[in-house]
């Protein structure tokens, strides 16, 4: 294994980290809500009443964050999408339809379930960093 | 004021996302490759992460409301991950990536979307929402 030093940013990443912590933080002491994307995305479609306007501003926010990131920073390239757009559909696909099987994501199970130490969440964590490395993996060094 | 904590977490969430580069499909990518040159910057997003949602969730505990680890969990979670691979999308980073404009952040959402109407339309009985 050879580590990647040119794109290493530990500082960051974990300065990053931190900042998702605290959000979630806000929303567990505030709303007491857990800060699950594909939760909050997903209950969206379930359209409960009463149960929409935070899921509306929560996703309002994350919307948001790339305008109010270069107002503070100006010009910055946020994403590089190498996939081609069949294959950003059938991912998009199983991202929608895993998550909601397993009832959460990075977010949901891999920062909050881990957070109050999950056994489902810690295993869901496993499984799909597992089938992320594995996909990567067949992806680039395999086809 | 729930939707005013709501949004202000929402804003944060995503701006961590992108200081963090977890809202980069790219950078995803390069922390899943491990047989490549592999950068592991984003080992340390979670590190952050937990360092302070652990305390919150000391602070003010919520009930499990499951603890069955079943075919649902798994299987899920593999399936999730192999888009997450596909892609370098999950769901929070793409919908950062759609806020900034990126016409396959945008796609990638409404199948995403269109994935989770799948499994309502699927599932007999719409599962609670617990752990997401």
């Amino acid at each position: 294994m050879t580590i990647d030093w040119a794109h290493f940013t530990p500082w960051t990443s974990l300065a990053g980290g931190v900042l998702i912590g605290l959000a979630a933080a806000m929303l567990l002491l505030l709303s007491g809500r857990i800060a699950g994307v594909s939760g909050i995305v997903g209950g969206l479609l379930a359209g409960r009443r009463g149960d929409l306007a935070w899921r509306v501003a929560f996703v309002l926010g994350l919307l948001l964050a790339p305008a109010a990131w270069k107002l503070a920073f100006k010009h910055h390239e946020l994403s590089r999408i190498d996939a081609g757009f069949g294959v950003i559909l059938i991912a998009g696909l199983l991202v929608g339809i895993g998550t909601s099987y397993s009832s959460g994501c990075t977010s949901g199970h891999g920062v909050c379930g881990l957070s109050r130490l999950s056994p489902r969440s810690l295993v869901a964590t496993l499984c799909f960093m597992g089938a992320g490395i594995v996909t990567v993996f067949v992806a680039r060094h395999v086809l | 004021m729930n939707a005013v904590a709501a949004f202000a977490a929402g804003l944060v969430f995503g701006l961590g996302l992108i200081l963090s580069g977890m809202s980069d499909p790219g950078k995803v990518k390069g922390f899943l490759d491990l047989a490549g040159p592999w950068d592991p910057s984003l080992a340390f997003v979670m590190v952050g992460a937990i360092a302070v949602a652990f305390f919150a969730f000391r602070a003010k505990p919520l009930p499990m409301t499951r603890d069955a680890i079943d075919v649902p969990l798994v299987a899920g979670s593999i399936v999730f991950g192999v888009g997450w691979g596909l892609s370098g999308f999950c769901p929070g980073p793409a919908m950062v990536a759609l806020g900034a404009g990126y016409d396959k952040a945008f796609v990638f959402v409404l199948a995403m979307l269109a994935g989770m109407l799948a499994h309502r339309l699927l599932a007999q009985t719409p599962p609670r929402a617990s752990q997401e």
